[in-house]
């Protein structure tokens, strides 16, 4: 593990956690609310900063096997009884096949719900169970999402703007200290407040692209105008624009060369050493293996195994016979498609 | 850009020509004889063979396709459309008095049928499945499945006949002097009209602005926008409409077209002295004159509206005016204000698609 070209390395905290792992052996760690922990993080205020259980996501759909005006209407569940939490100050993977329905998850965090979808199941962010209405508060404030690619901004709207988001420009609201957005009330004064808020949310703007390596000018480009490496820190600066706690990422790297997803991930790390939780939902095992905590292995509408990093050492630390192909489809272990 | 103005003047210039030369081609085959439909029967009747051999070799009615339209064009050419028999009145003078009419009638319905159209388009779209989307939509389905004549018949019926709010007809009051007449009165005239070429006008409009607006708000932006606490309207009202806006304009600007063709049927049916009634009343009349007039004076119309949308896509569409890539400093920039053509070769079907789907109403 620790040969492994492992871009954590550059955390002293993170290393001396491996450390840690490698001597006990993540197999050790005690059994958690369906997960099993990594060493480094802590529940820092008794719970977790994210927590699902027991989520299934469901379509409403027509019968396809029974003829056109017989047809019933039936639940067909994409995602079944998931559990997964995340910590502060952590990345977790979930890591399974494309199209398995891993970006529901997502869309059911972010409250952003399609027309004949149904959620069930418990969420809590901080500590506090959440439900539809407060999610979609939460949503683009304290939980935010950095989506897959350029498609997701606007082609017609400047850069700059787009991540200076639109709250703005048409809609004023406060934000409490959590980063949750509360109806503000329109008053009078309420354009002296727009300018300022606006104004914040410049200066914010600045001082992030600053810091992810995008030139000031970049602001002006259209999203058709930047590279994929560029676009990728333009949607990570999308999110942190409302100083989120916890992100969600949804195959953040797919279309990148491997220095330049490996950077993506590093600016991941950067946040969750920063104290933030990361939800990084991705098909890419390897790429998981060398910036997450834990992963989360989703097989079969489900999450079948929630373990640390460390755990896939050795396929002995594995419990799901799943996980354990998986370890033994990694290139390393000679992609060999049978377990054991 | 000198390659880009001279490409639609010549397009242009064969535009009118094939237009016209249909024009002469249609009504030589028609069956129509220009002497006997413009004399009168009682007229023709009582005139000597002698008199109307005369008559149509002075109209040139017997000459032959080609020696006719050859005539017509140099004339125009020259500034001379020719005299309309109907009116006995050089063709740009008939013309230029109805034109005002016509394009009045057709300025109303174009923006009132658009603005109405766009907005309640997007209020259908924004509340997709409700009860508001089904108003609107049954709206436009029934106004989509009416011809225009029978709508500007029912309404004549309703709004001057059985309760007298509008003028049957006319552009002015019976036995005024136009000179007389105030803009009230021919406001008076217009409104009707006018009302009911904005109404029948709105379907089409408000119909394709729904289904872009149902596109626009499952793409991905307006699905992040959302993830960022946005509300489909308030990302639609930041910054997303604009993607609204390029079918929007293809969808304005080809309904001139339609708009036009509406206010032919309108026109004859409210007998509004506009070009539409005077292209009626040249076809069954075989002035081939005034009626190669009216036509290239539509297609100029038409044309136009065409080109103007196509030079708006360059103004809106930061893909066209700015180029694809960051690369573009050496020149490639300078394609800026010519708008449409390479662009839209270079976005491929996308543009297309997004130009293609004005379905057209007769």
């Amino acid at each position: 593990m620790t040969d492994l070209q492992d871009i954590r390395s550059s955390s002293a905290r993170v290393m001396q956690a491996h450390d840690a792992k490698d001597v006990h052996g993540a197999h050790d760690a005690h059994d958690h609310h369906h997960h099993r922990h990594a060493s480094n993080p802590v529940h820092t205020h008794g719970h977790h900063l994210l927590q699902v259980e027991d989520l299934s996501v469901g379509f409403r759909m027509y019968d396809p096997a029974e003829p056109f005006f017989a047809a019933k209407q039936e639940l067909v569940n994409v995602i079944d009884h998931l559990s997964i939490a995340v910590h502060e100050r952590e990345i977790v993977a979930l890591v399974g096949p494309s199209g398995a329905g891993k970006s529901l998850l997502a869309d059911a965090i972010m409250a952003c719900y399609e027309p004949n979808v149904q959620v069930e199941g418990r969420i809590w962010f901080d500590g506090e169970l959440q439900d539809a209405k407060s999610l979609a508060a939460l949503a683009g404030g304290a939980i935010a999402m950095v989506p897959q690619s350029v498609a997701s901004l606007n082609p017609l709207v400047k850069v700059g703007r787009q991540v200076q988001g639109g709250l703005s420009h048409s809609t004023y609201r406060t934000r409490d200290t959590h980063g949750a957005r509360q109806p503000g009330k329109r008053k009078k004064h309420e354009k002296q407040g727009k300018r300022e808020e606006h104004a914040r949310l410049a200066q914010r703007q600045q001082e992030l692209f600053a810091r992810y390596g995008l030139a000031p000018s970049v602001a002006d480009l259209y999203p058709h105008e930047l590279s994929g490496g560029m676009a990728r820190r333009v949607l990570l600066c999308c999110a942190l624009i409302g100083n989120p706690r916890l992100i969600v990422a949804d195959e953040p790297t797919p279309g990148l060369d491997e220095a330049a997803a490996l950077r993506v991930l590093e600016d991941f790390r950067a946040f969750a050493d920063g104290g933030g939780g990361v939800l990084l939902i991705t098909h890419d095992i390897e790429l998981a293996l060398r910036v997450a905590d834990r992963i989360a292995v989703f097989h079969d509408k489900t999450i079948v195994e929630e373990t640390s990093v460390a755990s896939f050492a050795s396929p002995e630390h594995l419990q799901h016979p799943f996980s354990r192909a998986l370890w033994h489809a990694l290139p390393e272990h000679g992609f060999s498609a049978a377990g054991e | 850009m000198a390659r880009y103005v001279l490409f639609h003047i010549v397009k242009c210039a064969v535009l009118l020509l094939a237009v016209s030369f249909l024009c002469f081609a249609l009504v030589n085959a028609s069956p129509i004889d220009p002497v006997q439909a413009n004399l009168g029967q009682a007229a023709y009747i009582n005139m000597s063979p002698e008199k109307r051999a005369d008559l149509a070799a002075y109209w040139g009615v017997d000459a032959p396709l080609w020696e006719s339209y050859a005539n017509w064009l140099g004339g125009a050419m020259q500034g001379d459309w020719g005299t309309s028999l109907r009116y006995n009145a050089p063709v740009l003078q008939v013309i230029a008095e109805r034109t005002v009419n016509t394009l009045m009638l057709m300025a109303i319905a174009w923006v009132v049928s658009g603005l109405l159209g766009f907005v309640l388009g997007i209020a259908a779209a924004l509340h997709r499945g409700g009860w508001l989307d089904r108003i609107i939509k049954g709206y436009c389905y029934l106004l989509a499945a009416t011809p225009t004549f029978w709508l500007a018949m029912i309404f004549l019926l309703c709004f001057s006949v059985l309760i007298p709010l509008f003028p049957i007809g006319f552009s002015l009051p019976i036995g005024v002097a136009s000179s007389e007449a105030t803009l009230l009165d021919a406001l008076h005239h217009l409104a009707l009209p006018a009302i009911t070429l904005s109404l029948v006008g709105v379907a089409n409009i408000a119909l394709h602005t729904r289904e872009k607006t149902i596109d626009v708000l499952e793409s991905d932006y307006v699905r992040f926008a959302r993830m960022r606490g946005m509300r489909p309207a308030e990302a639609l009202r930041n910054g997303c409409w604009r993607n609204l806006l390029l079918p929007a304009l293809t969808l304005q600007f080809a309904s001139i077209s339609e708009i036009f063709g509406g206010s032919v049927l309108v026109e004859e049916v409210f007998s509004y002295p506009g070009l539409g009634q005077a292209a009626v009343t040249a076809a069954l009349g075989g002035d081939v004159a005034l009626l190669a007039g009216i036509a290239v004076i539509s297609a100029v119309l038409v044309f136009g509206g065409n080109l103007a949308a196509n030079i708006l896509y360059g103004v809106i569409d930061p893909r066209i005016r700015r180029g694809e890539g960051l690369h573009d400093e050496s020149g490639r920039g300078d394609i800026a204000g010519i708008g449409g053509i390479r662009p839209s070769r270079r976005l491929g079907g996308r543009q297309f698609a997004d130009r293609g789907e004005v379905i057209g109403r007769g």
